[in-house]
């Protein structure tokens, strides 16, 4: 029996966003439940992105309501977001190119860390214990995500495919009870998007944690999400299991190109 | 542990693993036996608690009906549980049979039939996996132990076990009836199998080797007091635990010297961990070394010119003196303090770099290696020796003995080992160290061993004059020209695979007027070699086939020419024709074993439409070839090879009348 898909907990309503006249986002609903492998779809520059950026705090919607675990709220703030436990990959890999695997991970530690900086910079007391909890949390993710051999390589050094799963080690860093996905296959090659299918699919079942992603494979999308939203121009144009959006005529059209 | 306990393992006499481990645990329980690095840190098990833990292991393995004679597959990476398997099987005097862990399932299915597995235990959800894909094929296996429960939470299936449970059913079975593993222990003799490995099958189908404890524990008692290794040295242990070889260092050694054995982290970590290990015995096939040294030159072409400048100086003066210095030869004392600088400066980081700096005895074995690595290793001061032998010997055969290294020996027989020659100049052998016999085999058992009680290694060789042993070539690889000339293809392979742009080479010309080979690149070497003289290309079969490399590999082998026509013997072998291969050869497409080796006559026949263009004197051949991928999908790859002829050269010494 897999994970348990539980209630709603983040719910998004008539959110619009506009830069200047571009309008990115139009009067879209749709909501993310515990447990769930939400993918957002669509074509180039149809706002899934600024969707993702919305959700945690990037963007602020001009209108809209994001209700978050029952709490009402305008828009979020980035800081806030992580708080709350939104963790996120970038489309571009936005790593510390010179620093090493390890060094990366144990940023995405960051918000947790308690003691001052007077006590890090002496590496004394509290700090020193913190640290190395901290370290052993990092080690499990660098066990879980198979990435011991490259522990101490400077991430700039890694091949492509292994730097996004760096990348996605470091949002699990921070124990995130929502990770958003943003094109987490881009630019691989079939053995590493399996590999990333399979790191996805681990993360939500063992560790029980929700995950809004976007993909532009569909065959990823479909295999392995549980609702998927389709937005177009900013717009939503279908949202529902994937069975239900493959066969949507509205998402065919916007996919395929064909007359209305 | 109990007095009583205590008493029944007292009366042991160290004749078996499960008494040397109990021994171990009783009067050394407080030194490391195991180290493994998890989640970042190196773990340790002492002796003490490595003996608790396989106890409850074998008695959970009995709660799950195992019993005296069964065979018990062992599936995984080099984990310390799947060492513990092996002993918790041997108490109950089972038969562990270690699998190597890279087969796809299908090749799994013949030993699994072949030994009757009733019980498996395995590393992870991969083996499992594998398992339960051919559990259709193999009816007679019951329960599968995994030793690790990640991903194993929606198995529902009733005859998979968590080793975690397992044991712990054990310990309190163990507790409860504490009498019932001292008498299965005590039962135990030195004459029963102790462990079945499958040879690797490359002619026929793999046969399963059946060793004794008396075997095992002879080989490995010769081999530790050949090398003074005791309790204090330490292993890592990352090569398949299938391979007789690991069996041998990492088991039957480590209980019978007491020393540490180290379990790297994974596959991919093994560089790192031998750093922070620092083993003092080290073993790794010559490809392995290889690797490595090719690593390190690759590194110090891209490094600065200074540094560079400074390795290549005191490389010069490690080729001159080092060798001599480390066989405790007379050397002059300018040279031994450049050495001294030079150790200072190059070899000693150099050697940490490897992991190498603690080394004491490192082995090599399972093909030549090139005189030029050999000597690499040993003029920086790393004890490199080589040994001979095969899985039905226990890997115990010869031993090269300290300071006197000769580089294409293997050295004098071992303790206890007796060799004579064939009249066809096969190798015999007779030992404590000789297989039991070929499981359910005893048609292949009588073939192998001749009247006198003597194992035939199926390898060609002879011993100087000093008593060493030189190897030739397989015994039935070796044919003739058509002009009747002796053709040793392995030694010609060999001969190629020296240089570092050539991984792999399989020569032909039994029965034909002229040797032809097929060449394999090193991707890594070509790779890099290509990248500095900018030369662009989209992937192996792309390289593969550049006019560039081409002219590349046709210098390695005009070069090989050049040393084959300095030979009387062999003169007549030189290489007219070669091509280079589009596609790696690969153990997943039958090519080669698991161990690596050449499958000669599949590759002849695979790959005949090559073979006739050689012959026939074409200049390029289209193939299409079907590759299989790690996850069992299938593909092909296509590729118009250029065929190029090489210059041979006129005898050196003067042509025998013909």
């Amino acid at each position: 029996m897999a994970r348990q898909i539980g209630e709603v907990i983040l719910d998004l309503k008539n959110i619009s966003l506009r830069f200047g006249g571009v309008k990115a986002l139009t009067d879209i609903s749709f909501n993310v439940r515990e447990h769930e492998i939400r993918a957002i779809i669509g074509p180039n520059g149809a706002g899934k992105s600024s969707m993702l950026n919305v959700i945690n705090g990037v963007y602020h919607p001009q209108e809209g309501e994001i209700i978050f675990r029952g709490e009402h709220r305008k828009d979020m703030n980035t800081h806030e977001a992580a708080a709350a436990g939104f963790a996120r990959t970038f489309q571009n890999i936005a790593l510390f190119k010179g620093m090493s695997v390890l060094d990366n991970l144990m940023t995405g530690r960051n918000l947790k860390m308690k003691s001052n900086f007077l006590q890090h910079a002496l590496w004394w007391g509290p700090a020193k214990r913190e640290e190395l909890e901290h370290r052993r949390k990092v080690e499990e993710v660098v066990d879980f995500l198979e990435i011991e051999h490259i522990r101490k390589t400077p991430v700039g050094r890694l091949p492509y495919g292994l730097q996004k799963r760096v990348e996605l080690g470091r949002a699990l860093a921070a124990e995130p009870s929502i990770l958003l996905l943003d094109e987490p296959m881009a630019g691989m090659n079939v053995e590493e998007k399996q590999d990333m299918c399979r790191f996805i699919l681990d993360v939500n079942d063992q560790l029980g944690t929700t995950i809004v992603l976007i993909e532009h494979d569909m065959g990823v999308v479909m295999d392995i999400s549980d609702r998927v939203v389709v937005l177009d121009y900013g717009k939503k144009i279908g949202d529902g299991e994937p069975d239900e959006v493959k066969n949507n005529p509205e998402v065919i059209a916007a996919y395929l190109g064909t007359q209305h | 542990m109990t007095a009583a306990r205590t008493d029944a393992a007292a009366s042991d006499d160290r004749t078996t693993f499960p008494r040397l481990l109990l021994a171990h645990g009783r009067e050394r329980g407080d030194r490391p036996a195991v180290r493994e690095k998890d989640l970042g840190i190196w773990q340790s098990w002492t002796w003490a608690e490595a003996a608790r833990e396989v106890r409850g292991m074998a008695c959970g393995l009995a709660e799950l009906g195992f019993k005296r004679g069964d065979r018990l597959a062992i599936i995984g990476d080099n984990r310390p549980r799947l060492y513990w398997a092996m002993c918790a099987a041997q108490m109950l005097g089972g038969i562990p049979v270690p699998m190597y862990q890279d087969a796809v399932a299908q090749e799994m299915t013949f030993v699994l039939q072949d030994a009757g597995i009733h019980v498996a235990i395995v590393e992870d959800q991969e083996q499992v996996d594998k398992l339960l894909e051919v559990m259709d094929q193999c009816p007679e296996l019951q329960h599968i132990v995994y030793d690790d429960p990640r991903g194993m939470r929606h198995y529902s299936q009733p005859f998979l076990h968590g080793l975690d449970e397992v044991i712990a059913a054990g310990c309190i079975h163990d507790t409860n009836h504490m009498d019932f593993l001292d008498q299965e222990i005590d039962q135990g003799q030195p004459d029963d199998t102790a462990i079945m490995l499958y040879t690797s099958g490359t002619t026929g189908k793999p046969k399963g080797v059946c060793q004794t404890h008396r075997a095992l524990i002879s080989a490995a008692r010769g081999g530790c007091s050949f090398d003074g290794l005791d309790g204090d040295d330490e292993v890592l242990s990352y090569l398949p635990m299938a391979w007789v070889g690991d069996n041998l260092f990492s088991y039957a050694q480590a209980l019978v010297a007491g020393f540490t054995v180290n379990c790297p982290e994974s596959g991919d970590t093994v560089m790192t961990d031998m750093r922070e290990i620092g083993p003092t015995f080290y073993f790794a096939p010559p490809r392995v070394f290889e690797n490595m040294l090719t690593q390190v030159m690759i590194r110090m072409e891209d490094a600065g010119t200074i540094k560079r400048r400074m390795f290549h100086y005191f490389m010069d003066v490690a080729k001159r003196c080092g060798a001599d210095i480390l066989d405790g030869r007379p050397v002059g004392t300018q040279d031994r303090l450049l050495y001294a600088l030079g150790d200072l400066l190059v070899f000693g980081p150099l050697k940490n770099v490897l992991g190498m700096s603690r080394i004491r005895v490192a082995y090599t074995a399972g093909a030549a290696i090139g005189p030029d690595l050999f000597r690499f290793y040993r003029s920086i001061g790393i004890n490199l020796k080589q040994l001979y032998g095969q899985t039905e010997t226990c890997a115990y055969v010869c031993l090269q003995p300290d300071r006197q290294i000769k580089f294409d020996s293997v050295g004098l027989p071992a303790p206890g080992v007796e060799i004579k020659i064939a009249d066809n100049g096969e190798i015999l052998v007779k030992g404590p160290m000789l297989l039991k016999e070929y499981y359910q085999r005893p048609d292949a058992t009588a073939e192998s061993i001749n009247a006198e009680g003597y194992f035939m290694t199926g390898d060609a060789g002879f011993l100087d004059e000093e008593g060493h042993l030189k190897i030739i070539d397989r015994a039935k690889d070796v044919g003739k020209l058509t002009n009747g000339a002796m053709f040793a293809p392995n030694y010609i392979e060999n001969k190629l695979k020296f240089f570092s742009y050539i991984k792999e080479a399989v020569a032909f010309g039994h029965d034909r007027d002229m040797v032809c080979a097929f060449i394999n690149i090193d991707m890594g070497a070509v790779g890099n070699w290509a990248e500095r003289r900018g030369i662009p290309y989209a992937g192996y079969t792309d390289l593969a086939a550049k006019p560039e490399v081409l002219q590349l590999i046709l210098e390695c082998v005009e070069q090989v020419n050049a040393e084959l026509a300095h030979d009387a013997m062999v003169a007549d072998t030189q290489i007219h024709r070669f091509l280079v291969l589009h596609k790696e050869l690969d153990p997943d497409d039958d090519e080669l074993t698991r161990t690596r080796k050449v499958r000669r006559g599949f590759i002849a026949e695979k790959y005949g439409i090559l073979i006739e263009a050689l012959y026939g004197g074409k200049a390029s051949q289209f193939i299409e070839t079907e590759v299989k991928f790690e996850d069992g999908r299938k593909g092909k790859v296509s590729a118009d090879l250029v065929i190029r002829d090489a210059r041979v050269f006129p005898h050196a010494a003067a042509k025998h009348a013909a």
